[in-house]
């Protein structure tokens, strides 16, 4: 697929209605979100045929693209009921069904039980900016136990007048 | 919830030490086709708990005649592989819930979503 398709197709995703300040529940762009996805799929090949994680997934632009992109398995984790819905409803107008869903608290996740049973991690994870600073790091945290072969995240380098400008970073757990 | 899915979930309720593996109580169980992958399954199958997978599609009634042992070479067996595709990645909860083996405390499942959130007196 090229990445102009990738990233029409993830234009027909749903975001939030309301999104939680608190939460930070700000959308990854369709185009950030292509551009990510077509890199650690055409570079690293760490999609296609791999179990997939997504933190903090919201409204499941990555995990969308991760499943048209042909991951064996993606499972998305987030805390917020209203972010699940949406979710859900993406992933039944997208006729997707490599794509599963998990509510949990990010924070007191116990990573350990999922320690290297994911292939791969992807995630745009909070930033930690609104009163919960360093939450980027316990996303992070629990992403490196959980990978087994790299951990793909955005995170900020700085804020702007209009938005913020994000680095895409890969770790490798290999 | 699928049940490569549940293969990996754990209560971890306060004071719990093996909350594993939890106990499937469903209302209402989807089978939903998912395109074969036979490389991915038979990677995934060695990062399974064997036995838990096999008696939660029990519970379900989905056990696919699946053996109580891994069967050898099974990277060649075709058809033993549609069979664990079918369970792990087809067969899924849409409503009922999780049971810990060990507290008994129930978590939820709603279209299709585990509820795995802990109360602040459970962390």
């Amino acid at each position: 697929m090229k990445l102009k398709e990738l990233e029409s197709c993830l234009q027909q995703v749903d975001t939030f209605e309301e999104p939680k300040i608190l939460l930070e529940q700000y959308p990854t762009s369709p185009h950030i979100a292509a551009c990510m996805l077509y890199t650690i799929h055409n570079t690293f090949d760490d999609i296609e045929g791999k179990l997939v994680a997504d933190l903090g997934c919201g409204c499941g632009v990555l995990s969308i693209g991760a499943a048209v992109l042909d991951a064996g398995l993606c499972i998305g984790f987030d805390i917020d009921d209203d972010a699940l819905d949406i979710f859900k409803r993406n992933a039944e107008e997208f006729e997707i069904s490599n794509l599963d869903l998990i509510q949990c608290d990010l924070c007191s996740l116990e990573a350990e039980a999922y320690a290297k049973k994911f292939d791969t991690v992807i995630m745009n994870p909070p930033f930690g900016t609104k009163h919960n600073q360093g939450m980027d790091m316990k996303f992070l945290k629990a992403a490196l136990t959980m990978a087994k072969t790299a951990v793909y995240s955005l995170h900020k380098t700085s804020t702007r007048e209009v938005d913020i400008q994000v680095d895409f970073l890969r770790f490798s757990t290999d | 919830m699928k049940l490569l899915t549940h293969n990996m979930l754990t209560s971890h309720v306060k004071g719990v030490t093996k909350g594993y593996p939890l106990l499937i109580k469903a209302t209402e169980v989807k089978v939903n086709e998912v395109d074969f992958n036979p490389q991915f399954v038979s990677r995934m199958i060695p990062k399974l708990e064997w036995s838990a997978l096999v008696q939660a599609a029990d519970e379900l009634g989905h056990r696919q005649d699946l053996p109580v042992e891994l069967v050898p070479e099974y990277e060649k067996n075709e058809e033993f592989l549609k069979k664990v595709h079918r369970v792990l990645l087809e067969v899924e909860v849409i409503e009922g819930c999780l049971r810990c083996p060990e507290s008994g405390r129930e978590f939820p499942i709603s279209r299709g979503i585990p509820n795995m959130l802990l109360n602040d007196d459970e962390v």
